[in-house]
């Protein structure tokens, strides 16, 4: 049963990193990347790293996806490239 | 960000979670020393809650909590707790941060230790907190239009286009 949420787990890693870089819109990218992030903290907790996975979610998903967002509040939204 | 939100479900949502956000967060400083967690994550949870506060009602809110001109003198003092803790072992004759050496009156070693752990853990927490918030802060400082980019002189108006 384990190894089935963990599978699950990778597939939304590389879903949430694949979307995180190809969308346009930076708001979405910051969300993306948070998830991802999330993701990986739950990764960590299965795998037994409890510490670890607690700093992950605290500092990820928490700090650094405010910090993403207030980066995209100062420039345009969008990317031009 | 800079302006406080429109929506009354975003203040009453981000009031109501702030407190329980951060009265975790002393839960995790407080319990850092034998569970997971510790100094760095539960500074971490109460800078997320006065984050939150700033992000909903404009950056003026929860300034009686942590000030913006406040913030980089208390993290000084909490990097000094941190510190401090550890060269006072010293002056008694120990290794650093060997909090055993200190002779507390009425109180046995192992507990000493205990308690110097939890003096640390108390100095990262207040160090972390206020330096988050700070970064926060410095983060959303009035942009220059003048230099350069046309689109960084209106911040606000650019996040709430679909």
């Amino acid at each position: 049963m384990n190894w089935l949420i963990e599978i699950v787990l990778y597939l939304l890693l590389l879903t949430t990193a694949f979307l995180a870089l190809s969308v346009k819109d930076l708001l979405a990218a910051a969300a993306a990347a948070t998830a991802f992030t999330l993701t990986m903290a739950l990764l960590f907790i299965s795998m037994g790293a409890i510490d670890v996975g607690f700093t992950e979610a605290v500092v990820g998903a928490g700090i650094v996806g405010v910090y993403f967002i207030a980066a995209v509040s100062q420039t345009s939204r969008r990317t031009r490239d | 960000m800079t302006s406080p939100s429109q929506s009354v479900i975003i203040i009453v949502a981000g009031r109501a979670l702030a407190p329980l956000i951060q009265l975790f967060g002393i839960y995790v400083i407080i319990h850092g020393h034998y569970s997971p967690g510790g100094g760095f994550q539960g500074g971490a949870l109460l800078a997320a809650g006065v984050i939150l506060l700033r992000m909903t009602e404009g950056r003026c809110a929860a300034q009686s909590e942590i000030s913006t001109e406040a913030a980089i003198p208390v993290a000084s003092i909490g990097a000094l707790i941190f510190a401090g803790t550890g060269l006072v072992t010293l002056a008694f004759g120990g290794h650093y941060m060997d909090y055993g050496v200190v002779p507390v009156p009425g109180i046995e070693e192992p507990m000493v230790r205990y308690y110097g752990i939890l003096l640390v853990e108390f100095g990262i927490g207040l160090a972390v907190m206020t330096a988050l918030v700070a970064i926060f802060d410095d983060m959303l400082d009035d942009p220059s239009p003048e230099n350069g980019d046309v689109d960084a002189g209106k911040p606000a108006e650019d996040l709430k286009r679909p």
